[in-house]
C-alpha cells in the first residue's frame, strides 16, 4: 500500500487542512453573521477584503503572509515573544496559508444560509423572551446548519489542495511544511519521479472525492431533514 | 390600561410611485380586553404593533402598560424586545420549523413576570385543542393547528398583553371560525388582554372592547366598539360596503322548530338565527346599510322577518345611483341604503316615519361575538 513517506505526506496534509478550517470556522461565522444580519458603514468594503483571496494570486497572499506572520514580521514577532507560537516553516504556518486562501468560501457558504433563514423567525424567538445571544444558537445556527457544514467542507477541500501561498510563506519542508501538492511539485522537479507522482496524484485525487463525496452526503441528509422541517435552503 | 402616543416617519421608497414619505401618528388609550386596530392594508396596523413589541423603535413618544413604560423618547428610555413582556402572534404563525410542537410551545415558557402566575401548559394546550400534536414536527401541521400552536407558544411565554396581527389572515373559513371562537375562550377563560389587528369588520365587531381606527398611518379615533361603528363621521373609514348598524342586543328567546333566536334591544326586537347563542347573553349584531330596505307603509305578504319603525334624520345623496339614508330608531341611527330612484319615487323627506325591513338571515352571522 502506502509508503512510509507517503503516510507522512498524507496525514500532514490532513492536519493542515483539519487545523486550518478549526483556526478559522468561528472568525467565518462571525464575519457571515455581520454581513448576512449587519449594516455597517464600509461593509462593502469589507465583502471586498474578504473576497481578495479569492482573485488575487496566491503567491501574493504567501508573500504577505510572510511579510506580517515570518520571523521578522510585526505579528510573527508579538506572537512569538508573547505566545511562543512560531509560523515560519512550520506547519502550523501551512495551516495558517489555507486558512486564508479558504476563507471566502467558508464565509459564502455560510453567509448564504445565515441569509436563507427568516429574521421574522428571530423577531418572533425574541418576543419569546430570548436573547440576541439565544436567538442565535438556538433559532439562527441550527437552520443555518447544514450551510454551515457545507462551508467548513468546502474550506476543508480547498486547504487540502492549497499550494502557491504555502510554498510561498514556508517553503517545502519534507515531514514540515511539505502537504500533498507540494510533494507532487517537488517530485516534478526530480528526474524519475514519475511513478512516485502518479501515486501521489492518485492519492490527492482519492482524498478530494471522498471529502467532496461527504459533503454532498452530509448537504442532502441535511437538506432532507431541513425540508423536512420545512427549515431554511441550502447554501 | 394600555397608553400608546408614538410618531414614525418612514423615508419614502425609491422606486415607489407615490414618493412622499409615509408617516405613522398613533395615540390611544384603553382599558378594553380587547382593543381592536382596525384599518385597511397598509394603514400602519403592523407598525403599531411592530412599536408596542419593540420590533420598531418610534421616532418619538411613549407606550406605556399598567403605567410600565415600555418605550420613553423624552427619558431615552427603550426596553428591549425580549424584556417587555409582550406575547406576538404573527399572521403566518411563525413556527420555528426545526423544533417540535412541544419545543416550540415551552419555548418561552420559563419566562416569569414579577406579580403574574404562569398558565399551565395542559391547561392551554386542552383550551386550544393542540394536546395531540406536542409530539408532532411543526412544519407537518395544517395552517389552522400551526396558528392555534402560534397562540399557545406566546400564552406560554406569560405576556402582560397579547398581540395579534391579522391571525386569520392564511385560514379558510372554517377554521376562521373555529380560532375566533377559540380567542374568545382565550379572553375569558385566560383573562389575557388582546390587541388585535384586523381589517375585517366582522372579526372587529365580534371580538373587540374598543377599536383604534387607522387612516393612511393617522389613528383617527378609538373608542368603544359600539360607538365607533354607529359614528356617521367615521363611516368612510368603517366601510363603504360593509358599513352599517352595530347593535348591543340580549338573546330572550330561542326557536328550535325554525333555528331562530328573538334578540331584544332599546329600539325593538329582532329575529335572526342564532340557536348557539346561550339565552341572556348580550351579543352585538351587525346589520349592513345595503341589507335594509325602507317602505313607506307597513308591508304585508312579505318574507322579510324583521320590520322596524323610525324616522328619517338625514339623507347624504352625493348625486350617485345611491342614497344613504339614516334612519333613528328609539335613541340609535341606523343607515339604509338604496337607490337614488328609489328615494324620490317614494320622496322620501326628512321626519318621516318608515319601516325599515331587514331579512332574519341577513344579519352577519360571523360576528355575532358573544361572552360566555
Amino acid at each position: 500500500m502506502l509508503t512510509a513517506e507517503e503516510i507522512e505526506i498524507v496525514s500532514l496534509s490532513l492536519r493542515v487542512a483539519m487545523a486550518s478550517v478549526i483556526l478559522s470556522a468561528p472568525l467565518a461565522l462571525a464575519c457571515a453573521y455581520l454581513l448576512a444580519r449587519t449594516d455597517f458603514f464600509g461593509k462593502s468594503v469589507f465583502d471586498a477584503l474578504l473576497h481578495l483571496p479569492l482573485v488575487l494570486p496566491p503567491v501574493v497572499i504567501g508573500y504577505a503572509l510572510l511579510l506580517l506572520f515570518g520571523t521578522q514580521g510585526p505579528m510573527g514577532r508579538l506572537l512569538n515573544d508573547g505566545f511562543g507560537i512560531t509560523f515560519a516553516f512550520r506547519w502550523t504556518g501551512a495551516a495558517l496559508a489555507a486558512a486564508v486562501m479558504g476563507f471566502p468560501l467558508m464565509v459564502r457558504a455560510m453567509r448564504l444560509s445565515l441569509e436563507a433563514v427568516s429574521p421574522k423567525l428571530e423577531m418572533a424567538a425574541r418576543t419569546l423572551g430570548a436573547s440576541r445571544i439565544r436567538v442565535f444558537l438556538t433559532i439562527t445556527l441550527p437552520l443555518a446548519l447544514p450551510g454551515v457544514v457545507v462551508g467548513l467542507l468546502l474550506a476543508f477541500a480547498r486547504s487540502l489542495g492549497e499550494f502557491g501561498a504555502t510554498i510561498t510563506f514556508v517553503s517545502n519542508i519534507p515531514g514540515e511544511t511539505q502537504t500533498l501538492p507540494l510533494a507532487i511539485y517537488g517530485l516534478t522537479q526530480t528526474p524519475g519521479g514519475d511513478a512516485a507522482i502518479l501515486r501521489l496524484c492518485a492519492i490527492s485525487v482519492a482524498l478530494s472525492l471522498i471529502s467532496l463525496i461527504a459533503s454532498e452526503w452530509i448537504a442532502r441528509r441535511m437538506q432532507t431533514r431541513a425540508q423536512l422541517s420545512g427549515g431554511g435552503a441550502l447554501a | 390600561m394600555i397608553d400608546v402616543d408614538i410618531e414614525k416617519s418612514f423615508p419614502a421608497r425609491r422606486g415607489e410611485a407615490d414618493a412622499s414619505s409615509r408617516r405613522i401618528v398613533a395615540k390611544f388609550k384603553s382599558d378594553a380586553r380587547i382593543i381592536a386596530l382596525f384599518g385597511k392594508s397598509g394603514s400602519g396596523k403592523t407598525t403599531i404593533v411592530n412599536a408596542i413589541a419593540g420590533l420598531v423603535t418610534p421616532d418619538r413618544g411613549r407606550i406605556a402598560i399598567d403605567h410600565e413604560v415600555l418605550f420613553d423618547s423624552s427619558g431615552a428610555l427603550n426596553r428591549s424586545v425580549e424584556s417587555r413582556g409582550i406575547g406576538y402572534v404573527f399572521q403566518d404563525g411563525l413556527l420555528f420549523p426545526h423544533l417540535t410542537v412541544k419545543q416550540n410551545l415551552l419555548y418561552g415558557a420559563n419566562r416569569a413576570f414579577a406579580g403574574r402566575s404562569s398558565v399551565p401548559v395542559e391547561q392551554v394546550t386542552e383550551l386550544l385543542g393542540i394536546d395531540k400534536l406536542l409530539s408532532r414536527a411543526s412544519p407537518t401541521l395544517s395552517g389552522g393547528e400551526k396558528q392555534r400552536v402560534a397562540i399557545g407558544r406566546a400564552l406560554l411565554s406569560n405576556p402582560r398583553v397579547l398581540l395579534m396581527d391579522e391571525p386569520l389572515a392564511s385560514l379558510d373559513a372554517a377554521r376562521r371560525a373555529e380560532t375566533l371562537r377559540l380567542i374568545e375562550r382565550v379572553r375569558d377563560e385566560l383573562g389575557v388582554r388582546i390587541i388585535y389587528v384586523s381589517h375585517s369588520i366582522g372579526e372587529v365587531t365580534r371580538l373587540a372592547d374598543d377599536v383604534a381606527i387607522l387612516n393612511e398611518g393617522h389613528v383617527i379615533a378609538c373608542d368603544h366598539t359600539e360607538t365607533i361603528f354607529n359614528r356617521a363621521d367615521l363611516r368612510p373609514f368603517t366601510g363603504r360596503y360593509e358599513g352599517g348598524a352595530l347593535i348591543e342586543a340580549t338573546a330572550v328567546a330561542h326557536d328550535h322548530e325554525y333555528f331562530l333566536t328573538r334578540f331584544s334591544f332599546e329600539g325593538g326586537d329582532v329575529v335572526a338565527p342564532g340557536l348557539e347563542v346561550p339565552l341572556g347573553s348580550r351579543v352585538r349584531l351587525r346589520i349592513r346599510a345595503r341589507d335594509v330596505t325602507l317602505a313607506t307603509e307597513r308591508p304585508r305578504g312579505i318574507s322579510i322577518r324583521n320590520i322596524l319603525t323610525g324616522s328619517i334624520v338625514s339623507m347624504d345623496d352625493r348625486g350617485g345611483a345611491i342614497v344613504e339614508v339614516i334612519v333613528r330608531i328609539g335613541s340609535r341611527d341606523m343607515p339604509s341604503r338604496i337607490s337614488r330612484q328609489s328615494r324620490d319615487e317614494l320622496q322620501l323627506t326628512t321626519g318621516q316615519q318608515v319601516y325599515l325591513l331587514v331579512k332574519a338571515i341577513a344579519f352577519d352571522k360571523r360576528s355575532m361575538g358573544y361572552t360566555a
